[in-house]
C-alpha cells in the first residue's frame, strides 16, 4: 500500500488493464502503483507499445472495449473512479476533476462543427444552458487570450487549423473548467518543433496561473518531457521499471532500460557526432504472454538468474523507486 | 586566381552527383480567381558523392515538394536539375531511377501488401540487371539478398518469406534500405524516413544510412523535421522556410552557429536533454 498524505491528488493501486478480442488477451497494463501529488507534473516515457496510453486510458475510468479494466483502484481527489457508475463519473469528476487530451488531436474536436459551436455542445452538457455563438465567444475570448491563442480560432473548423493550433485548442477547451488533473497522451509526438515549445509553454503557463495544478503527460520523447515534468516514469511490458525526479533519472539512471532509453536518443548536442549511438537493442516482448521473472531480462545486458525466475520487488534508492534485482541488495529497502 | 577557381570548380563538378538551380514549384487553384502557393522557391544546392545533405524545417516549408521534383514525380514551374553534370530531363526514365532512389516516410505504404519481401527484393535485383541480360541463378541471388539483409543488422531468416504486415516499422524501412543495397544508386533521397518509426529503433535506422552514405559512397538528400537527427547524420544542412532556403551550410556552424532570425529561432526550440528552458 501507497502511502498517502493530505496533498495527493491520484493514488493508483496495482491497476490492470488488459485488452481481450479474438487476438488472445494482451496485458497491457500489469499492476502500476502510483502516486501524484498536487501541483506535479509527471511525465511517462517508454517504447510504443509499452502501455503508456492504456494507462491513461485507464485513469479517466472509461474503458472500451477491446480494452477491458482487470482490477486495481484509482483514488482521485477522493473519488474512487472505478466504483463510480458511469453518470456519476461524468457529473462529478470528468472535465471538473479529471480532463483527458486525446493522442489525436484530430479525434477531439468534430469535424463539422466550427470550435465554438463544439465548446456550445460541451458546456451544455455540464451545465444545461444554451449558449449563442456571441455568448462562448465572450466566455472564451478571456481564456483564449490567457493562453496565447486568436480568438478566430472559434469560428474556424477544425481542418482550417494547423496540427500545433489544434492541439492547443483542445488543450485550452479541456482546461476551460480548470480541472485538477490534465491527462496528455503524447501532445507533441506529431508537432514539430516550434509547435512543440508553444505547447510547453502553454501548459507550462496554465501551471502556473494554478488552472491545473496537477498534469500527466505521456511521450516517447524525453527531452522534451525533461523540459516540463517534475518526475518522470519509466513504462516496459505495462509495468513502471523506474520513478524518481527527473534530474536523478536523466543523471543516474538505475534500470538497464531507462540507461538504454536515454542512449537512444538524437539530442542537437555536438558530442553526437563523435560518439557512435546505439539505440536499442532486441524488441519489447509479446504481451499476450509475458516473459517469466523481470519482463525485461531477454534484453538485459546485465541479467542474472534470479531475473529470468523471479519478479523484481520496488526497490527504494534515493527519491527513486526502481523495479530491478541489480538495485535489490542490502541498501535497498523493500516496500 | 582565376586559374585556381577555374581548377576547383571542375574538381567540383567531378563529385557532383545532383545540382538544382532555382528550382520553383508554385501551386495553383482555381480558374477565375486563381490561387498561387508556393511550394519551393529559388531552391539551389549540390550534393556530392558520399555526402549526406539535410534539408530542415517545419511542416509546409517545402522539403518534400523540393525531394519530389529531385524524383520526377511532379514537375517543377521553373529551375533546373543536373544529374552528374546532365539535365534530368534527358535521361531515360528508367535509367533515371538506377541513379536515383527514395525511401519514404510511411513504410506501410511503401510496400505491395499481396508480395512478401524476396520479391521486393527480387524486383530490385532485376530491375537493375534488365540492361546486361544477366541471367544468374537463384541461389547467387539467394546469397545476395541474404548478405544485404544481414548488413542492414536484420536476420534474414526473420524476414525472407514473410508479408509486408507480418513486419514492425522499423524492420520494413530496413529492407527497404537494403532493396537500396542491392540497386545500389548514386544518388538516395530519404524523406522524413525516421518518423513513423519507434523512437528507440530510429538510431539502427540512421546508423544503417550512414553507413551506406560512408562505405558505398552514395550522395544522400536527408529531410527530416527532427534537428538532433539532421545533426547527427549530416555533412551539411539547409534550412527551409516558406519554400526558401533561408541557411546552407556545414552541420556544425549551420545548427549550432545560426545567422539568420529564423535558423536562430528554430535551434532554439530544440529540447535538449541537459538543458531546461525558461518557462
Amino acid at each position: 500500500m501507497l502511502a498517502m498524505s493530505k496533498n495527493t491528488s491520484l493514488r493508483v493501486q496495482d491497476l490492470k488493464g488488459y485488452y481481450r478480442g479474438s487476438f488472445g488477451v494482451i496485458h497491457a497494463v500489469e499492476g502500476v502503483s502510483l502516486i501524484v501529488e498536487r501541483g506535479e507534473i509527471l511525465g511517462l516515457a517508454g517504447e510504443s507499445g509499452c502501455g503508456k496510453s492504456t494507462l491513461l486510458k485507464l485513469l479517466t475510468g472509461m474503458a472500451e472495449p477491446p480494452l477491458s479494466y482487470e482490477g486495481g483502484e484509482v483514488e482521485l481527489e477522493g473519488y474512487n473512479i472505478w466504483n463510480m457508475d458511469y453518470e456519476e463519473l461524468r457529473r462529478k469528476v470528468l472535465g471538473k476533476r479529471l480532463s483527458y487530451v486525446p493522442q489525436s488531436s484530430y479525434d477531439a474536436l468534430n469535424p463539422v462543427l466550427r470550435v465554438r459551436e463544439y465548446i456550445a455542445d460541451l458546456l451544455k452538457e455540464h451545465t444545461g444552458r444554451n449558449y449563442s455563438a456571441n455568448g462562448i465567444r465572450e466566455i472564451l475570448v478571456n481564456h483564449f487570450a490567457e493562453l496565447g491563442l486568436d480568438k478566430r480560432v472559434l469560428d474556424l473548423h477544425p481542418h482550417e487549423l494547423s496540427g500545433g493550433m489544434r492541439q492547443r485548442t483542445v488543450v485550452a477547451i479541456s482546461t476551460y473548467l480548470k480541472p485538477s488533473v490534465l491527462l496528455l497522451d503524447e501532445p507533441t509526438s506529431a508537432l514539430d518543433v516550434t509547435s512543440q515549445k508553444r505547447l510547453i509553454e502553454m501548459l507550462a503557463s496554465l501551471h502556473r496561473e494554478g488552472t491545473t495544478k496537477t498534469m500527466i503527460i505521456s511521450s516517447h520523447d524525453l527531452s522534451i518531457l525533461r523540459q516540463i515534468c517534475n518526475r518522470i516514469a519509466i513504462m516496459y511490458a505495462g509495468r513502471i521499471v523506474e520513478i524518481g525526479k527527473m534530474a536523478d533519472v536523466i543523471s543516474k539512471p538505475l534500470h538497464s532500460y531507462t540507461k538504454m532509453l536515454l542512449n537512444s536518443l538524437l539530442p542537437l548536442e555536438r558530442w553526437t557526432k563523435s560518439r557512435k549511438l546505439t539505440g536499442l537493442v532486441g524488441k519489447p516482448p509479446d504481451l499476450r504472454s509475458p516473459p517469466r521473472g523481470c519482463s525485461f531480462h531477454p534484453r538485459c545486458p546485465h541479467r542474472k538468474d534470479v531475473c529470468m525466475s523471479k519478479e523484481p520487488p520496488v526497490t527504494k534508492k534515493g527519491d527513486s523507486l526502481v523495479e530491478c534485482w541489480l538495485h535489490c541488495g542490502d541498501s535497498g529497502k523493500h516496500e | 586566381m582565376w586559374n585556381v577557381g577555374f581548377i576547383v570548380e571542375t574538381v567540383g563538378n567531378m563529385n557532383e552527383v545532383l545540382k538544382v538551380e532555382s528550382l520553383t514549384k508554385y501551386y495553383f487553384s482555381g480558374y477565375v480567381f486563381t490561387k498561387k502557393v508556393i511550394g519551393a522557391e529559388d531552391v539551389s544546392f549540390s550534393v556530392r558523392k558520399g555526402e549526406v545533405l539535410s534539408l530542415v524545417g517545419e511542416s509546409g516549408s517545402g522539403k518534400t515538394t523540393v525531394s519530389r521534383m529531385i524524383l520526377k514525380l511532379i514537375k517543377p514551374t521553373s529551375g533546373k536539375m543536373y544529374l552528374h553534370g546532365k539535365d534530368v530531363d534527358s535521361y531515360d526514365r528508367k535509367d533515371y531511377y538506377r541513379i536515383v532512389q527514395a525511401i519514404f516516410q510511411d513504410p506501410y505504404t511503401s510496400f505491395n501488401p499481396h508480395y512478401i519481401v524476396n520479391k521486393v527484393l527480387k524486383d530490385a535485383a532485376d530491375f537493375i540487371k534488365v540492361r546486361s541480360n544477366d541471367k544468374s541463378e537463384t541461389k547467387k541471388e539467394h546469397f545476395d539478398f541474404r548478405s544485404s539483409l544481414e548488413m542492414v543488422g536484420l536476420t534474414p531468416d526473420e524476414v525472407l518469406g514473410r508479408y509486408p504486415h507480418e513486419l514492425s516499422g522499423g524492420q520494413m524501412q530496413r529492407v527497404l534500405i537494403a532493396r537500396c543495397l542491392l540497386i545500389r544508386p548514386e544518388l538516395l533521397v530519404a524523406d522524413e524516413v525516421t518518423s513513423m518509426i519507434d523512437a528507440s529503433t530510429r538510431v539502427t535506422v540512421l546508423n544503417e544510412l550512414l553507413r551506406l552514405a560512408r562505405e558505398e559512397e552514395m550522395a544522400m538528400l536527408f529531410i527530416t523535421h527532427d534537428i538532433g537527427q539532421a545533426y547527427y547524420i549530416s555533412d551539411r544542412v539547409a534550412i527551409m522556410e516558406k519554400g526558401r532556403i533561408v541557411e546552407i551550410g556545414p552541420a556544425e556552424t549551420v545548427l549550432f552557429e545560426p545567422k539568420s532570425i529564423y535558423a536562430k529561432e528554430l535551434v532554439a526550440s530544440v529540447p535538449t536533454l541537459h538543458e531546461k528552458w525558461q518557462l
